[in-house]
C-alpha cells in the first residue's frame, strides 16, 4: 500500500477531563455548554494575580490506578494512563496484539511532569532555602518526573508497544503534533495503532506564576463560573486547566478488518510556526492561515467542504483576534458560514493536553452531529464576528471539521477530521 | 499526497551539509573533532556548583562557553544554557552549510529539536525565586525558557523558518528521533531542516534528580568513572551540550552547490516495555538496528562501525553487545563510544555521536574509544581502543538509548565533504 493508501483513523476515545469523569461525563459537560471552572482548589491560590483553573476532580484509586502506580507517576502520567485505558477499552482492540513492533505510541505534553517536580523541588530545597539541593529527600522516581518522556513510556508499557513511542513537546500545540505524529507512523507504514493523545497537569505554583508573570491568564478572579470568555468583548485573559485524551488511531484497513466502529479519520495535518515572538501574534493570522491552507490541500478539500471549526479560543485578546483573521485569510467567505467554537471556555487551556481534548470532541461532534458552544460568549467584539455558537449546543450536519491550535513558540497546526463515510477526493 | 504530506514515490534523499558542535571536547566541530582523534576528555570535576556533598562530583561540562559573546545579547537573560548551546550551534551549522536563510523559502525550512529535561537550571532559579520570595518575584522569561520547546522556538525566531517546527523527548535516544524526524519533514515539503538536540542540567537539582536512577558513576577520578564495556564500568557521567545539523534533501543541496558530511540512510524506533528498570533486553535493539538496515535497503555487511550507545551500567553494556553480536557476528563490526569523552549527553548524546559520526566519515576514521582498560567479560564485540582506524569507512551505524525504554538506530553514509580529512 502507499501512503495515500493507508488512512489513519480514530476507533477509540478516552478523556481525563475538568467536570467529569471519562468520556461520556466530558460530552455531556460540553454538549450542556456548562463550565468547570472554579477557584483553584489544588494549591492556595491566594497571591497569586489569577485564582481560578478549570480542576479535574480525579481520584487515580477509583481510576483504577495501583498504590505503586500512584506513587510513581506524576498526575500528568496519572492522568494518561487512565484516558489510555478508556480509549483502548472504548476500541475493543487486543493490545499489544500478535506484533508489538507495529504498536505505536505518541503522547504530547506542553510541561511534562512539572508539577512532581516542583513538589519534589520544594522539599529538597528545604522550601527554596538551598539552591544544593538535599539528594537525601530524593524519591524514587524523581528522574522520570525531570523527563517528559515518561509519560509516553508509561502509556507504552500499558499497551505493551514495541514500536517508536514519542513525546511530542511543541508547548501548546503539543497535541495536535502528537496526534500528527501519529498519523504519520501510520501513513508511511511503521506502525498499524498508535495511542495517540497528550496530557499536562500544570496546575501548580510555578506554572500560575510564570503565567501571571506575563499576565497571560485572567484576572476575572470574582467569577470563576465565567472566567473563560473566548471570543467575548470582555475576555482577558485564559484560564488555566488541566486532563488528558488518549485515542486509539489505527490504520483504515485492520480496523475495518477487526470489525472497529470508526469515529473519524484524520485527513489533513499540517504545522507552520510564526518565526515572530515567543508569545506574541502578528494580527494577521498568516502563519495559521498557511497551516490551515495545507492540511486542507493534503486533504484535497477546499474551504467549502469545511463544515465546522473547533478553534484554539483561548481568550486572551490577541489570540482570539489572530484566530478570527487566520479563518477569514484561509477559508474566505466559509469562515462567515460555519460554527466556530471554542471549549475552552468550558474546560480552560490545559496547555499541550488541550489540542488532544479538542480532537476527542470533534470526533464526538462527528458522531452525535451536535457543535459544542463556545460558554460565555455575550458580549460582542467586533474584530471577532463570526459564528462562534454562543452559550448552547447546536445540531449540525457535518461531514468535515477543522480544529487549530496556537502555542508559545510561535507554531501553528490544523488539523482537519472527517466523517468515516468521507473519502478523500469523493463528494460528501 | 496522503493527510500527513507523504507523496507517492520512495523517500527522498536526505543529506547534513552543516555541522554545529557545543561539547565538552570543545566548541565547534573542528575542535572537538581534534579532541577526539586525540582522545582529550572534557570530562572533570563538576564546577558549575559545588559537588562535594553530593555522591557523584565529575562531569562532563562546555569549556569556555561565553552566552555573551555566542548569543544574540537580547536572548542570554530569556534563555537557559541548553538553549544558548542550541542557538550557538546552529548559528555555526548554517554558517557551515553556507546556507543563509534569508534566501530561502521560509515556509520550507523548519527545526525539530530534541529535549530532555528542558531549561533545568533556568527553572530551579525561579523556582527558588517562588519558594523563597513569592509568586511576584517569578519572571516573566520562566514562561518560555522553562519549557521544551524554548529551543525550537528561539531558533525558528531567529532564522525566519517558518516550516513545521517540532520536538520530541525521548531522552538520550531523542537526538536520532529528532534526525528521523527531520527525514519526515524532507519528505513532505520543508527542503532546509535545523535538527539535533542539546543539554544542560548540570545544576544540582538537574544532577540530584539523575541520582535518582542509580546509573550514575560515583567514582571521582575522571579518567576512571566512565568505562563502557570496561571491567571497572560503573555507571556514567552526565553531560552537557550538544549538536545541531543542517539537513536538506540531496537536490537542494545540490541546487546551492554545497557538499556534504553524509546522507541519512536508515532510521528506526522501538521500545522495550519491559519495567525491571535496567533495559537489560537486547531483543529489541536487535529489532530496531535490523529495521534500519532494511529502511537503507542495506545488510549487516554494508556497516564500517557502530557508534555504541555505551551506557556504562554493566547490565545495559552487555545487553547492547549481545545485541552488535547478534546482528554482525563476534567481532563482526568495528565499535566505538567517543563519548568517553564527554559523558552521557542526554538530548545533546545522539546528535553529538552523529556529529562524530559524520566527522569520521568525512576524515575517513574510525576514532577510538579513550580510557578503556580491560573489556569485560561476555563483551564479544570489536572495540576500537588506544587509537583511530585509518580504514575509511563509508557508513556509521549510531545506537541510542533513553530512560524508560526507548531505543533508536540511524544509519549515515559518507558524502562528498572532505574538508576535514587529514
Amino acid at each position: 500500500m502507499t501512503p495515500a493508501d493507508r488512512r489513519a483513523v480514530i476507533t477509540g476515545v478516552g478523556a481525563v477531563a475538568p467536570g467529569g469523569h471519562g468520556r461520556e461525563a466530558y460530552w455531556d459537560l460540553l454538549t450542556a455548554g456548562r463550565t468547570a471552572t472554579r477557584r483553584i482548589s489544588l494549591f492556595d491560590p491566594a497571591g497569586f494575580r489569577s485564582r481560578v483553573a478549570a480542576e479535574c476532580d480525579f481520584d487515580p484509586l477509583a481510576s483504577g490506578l495501583t498504590p505503586q502506580e500512584v506513587r510513581r507517576m506524576d498526575r500528568a502520567g496519572q492522568f494518561a494512563v487512565v484516558a489510555a485505558r478508556e480509549a483502548v477499552a472504548d476500541s475493543g482492540i487486543e493490545l499489544p496484539g500478535a506484533d508489538p513492533e507495529r504498536v505505536a505510541v505518541s503522547i504530547g505534553s506542553a510541561v511534562g511532569c512539572t508539577t512532581g517536580l516542583e513538589e519534589e523541588y520544594a522539599v529538597l530545597s528545604d522550601g527554596g532555602r538551598d539552591w544544593l539541593v538535599d539528594h537525601s529527600y530524593g524519591v524514587p522516581h524523581l528522574y522520570g518526573y525531570m523527563v517528559p518522556s515518561t509519560l509516553a513510556v508509561e502509556v507504552a508499557r500499558q499497551a505493551g508497544a514495541e514500536g517508536p513511542v514519542a513525546l511530542i513537546s511543541t508547548g501548546c500545540t503539543s497535541g495536535l503534533d502528537a496526534i500528527g505524529h501519529a498519523v504519520q507512523l501510520i501513513e508511511e507504514g511503521t506502525a498499524d495503532v498508535v495511542l495517540a493523545g497528550a496530557t499536562d497537569a500544570p496546575l501548580s505554583p510555578i506554572t500560575a506564576a510564570c503565567f501571571d508573570a506575563i499576565k497571560a491568564t485572567t484576572a476575572n478572579n470574582d467569577d470563576p463560573e465565567h472566567a473563560s470568555r473566548p471570543f467575548d468583548g470582555r475576555r482577558d485573559g485564559f484560564v488555566l486547566g488541566e486532563g488528558s485524551a488518549v485515542m486509539v488511531i489505527e490504520e483504515l484497513e485492520s480496523a475495518r478488518r477487526r470489525g472497529a466502529t470508526v469515529y473519524a479519520e484524520i485527513l489533513g495535518f499540517a504545522g507552520r510556526s510564526n518565526a515572530f515572538h515567543m508569545t506574541g501574534l502578528r494580527p494577521d493570522g498568516r502563519e495559521m492561515a498557511e497551516a490551515i491552507r495545507v492540511a486542507l490541500d493534503r486533504a484535497r478539500l477546499d474551504p467549502g467542504d469545511i463544515d465546522y471549526i473547533n478553534a484554539h479560543g483561548s481568550g486572551t485578546k490577541q489570540n482570539d483576534r489572530h484566530e478570527t483573521a487566520a479563518f477569514k485569510r484561509s477559508l474566505g467567505q466559509r469562515a462567515h458560514e460555519v460554527p466556530v467554537s471554542s471549549i475552552k471556555s468550558m474546560i480552560g487551556h490545559s496547555l499541550g493536553a488541550i489540542g488532544s481534548l479538542e480532537i476527542a470532541a470533534c470526533a464526538l461532534a462527528l458522531r452525535h452531529q451536535v457543535v459544542p458552544p463556545t460558554a460565555n460568549l455575550s458580549t460582542p467584539d467586533p474584530e471577532c464576528d463570526l459564528d462562534y455558537v454562543p452559550v448552547t449546543a447546536r445540531e449540525h450536519r457535518m461531514d468535515r471539521v477543522l480544529s487549530v491550535g496556537s502555542g508559545f513558540g510561535g507554531f501553528q497546526t490544523a488539523m482537519v477530521l472527517g466523517r468515516p463515510s468521507e473519502r478523500r477526493g469523493e463528494a460528501a | 499526497m496522503s493527510a500527513s504530506g507523504i507523496r507517492p514515490g520512495r523517500r527522498g534523499r536526505s543529506v547534513v551539509t552543516g555541522i554545529g558542535v557545543v561539547a565538552p571536547t570543545g566548541i565547534g566541530a573542528a575542535r572537538h573533532w581534534e579532541s577526539v582523534l586525540a582522545g582529550k576528555s572534557g570530562i572533570g570535576r563538576i564546577t558549575r556548583f559545588d559537588p562535594t556533598g553530593y555522591p557523584v562530583r565529575v562531569a562532563g561540562e562546555v569549556p569556555g562557553f561565553r552566552a555573551g559573546e555566542q548569543v544574540p545579547g537580547r536572548l542570554v537573560p530569556q534563555t537557559d544554557r541548553f538553549t544558548h548551546f542550541a542557538l550557538a550551534a546552529a548559528e555555526d551549522a548554517l554558517t557551515d552549510a553556507a546556507a543563509d536563510p534569508a534566501t530561502l523559502p521560509e515556509y520550507e525550512m523548519a527545526v525539530v529539536t530534541a529535549s530532555s529535561s528542558g531549561g533545568t537550571e533556568f527553572g530551579q532559579h525561579e523556582m527558588e525565586n517562588l519558594y523563597q520570595q513569592g509568586s511576584s518575584w517569578v519572571g516573566a522569561y520562566q514562561s518560555i525558557a522553562w519549557f521544551y520547546a524554548a529551543t525550537t522556538g528561539q531558533v525558528s525566531i531567529r532564522h525566519g523558518m517558518r516550516g513545521p517546527c517540532g520536538v520530541i523527548c525521548g531522552e538520550q535516544a531523542g537526538g536520532l528521533d529528532a534526525l528521523g524526524q527531520s527525514r519526515r519533514l524532507l519528505d513532505t515539503g520543508s527542503r532546509l531542516v535545523l535538527s539535533g538536540g542539546t543539554d544542560a542540567s548540570l545544576c544540582p537539582y538537574g544532577v540530584v534528580a539523575q541520582l535518582s536512577t542509580g546509573h550514575l558513576s560515583a567514582e571521582d577520578d575522571p579518567a576512571r568513572a566512565y568505562l563502557p564495556f570496561d571491567a571497572a564500568a560503573s555507571g556514567f557521567v552526565p553531560g552537557e551540550g550538544g549538536a545541531i545539523l543542517v539537513v536538506e534533501n540531496a537536490e537542494s543541496a545540490r541546487a546551492r552547490g554545497v557538499p556534504s558530511y553524509g546522507e541519512l540512510l536508515g532510521y528506526a524506533a522501538g521500545f522495550d516495555p519491559t519495567t525491571d528498570g535496567t533495559a537489560a533486553r537486547h531483543t529489541v535493539l536487535v529489532s530496531v538496528i535490523r529495521r534500519t538496515l532494511a529502511d537503507a535497503g542495506l545488510t549487516p555487511d554494508a556497516v564500517d562501525m557502530v557508534f555504541a550507545d555505551a551506557s556504562g551500567v554493566p547490565a545495559e553494556d552487555l545487553a547492547e553487545a549481545r545485541a552488535i553480536t547478534e546482528v554482525f557476528g563476534p567481532g563482526g563490526v568495528p565499535v566505538t563510544a567517543p563519548k568517553t569523552l564527554t559523558g552521557r549527553l542526554y538530548a545533546g548524546g545522539a546528535a553529538l555521536d552523529v556529529a562524530t559520526a559524520l566527522l569520521a566519515l568525512s576524515a575517513g576514521v574510525i576514532p577510538h574509544t579513550a580510557g578503556l582498560g580491560r573489556p569485560a567479560p561476555g563483551c564479544e564485540i570489536d572495540l576500537v581502543l588506544d587509537r583511530p582506524r585509518q580504514t575509511d569507512p563509508r557508513t556509521a551505524l549510531v545506537l541510542a538509548r533513553g530512560h524508560g525504554g526507548f531505543t533508536s538506530a540511524l544509519l549515515v553514509g559518507a558524502g562528498d565533504r572532505d574538508a576535514l580529512k587529514r
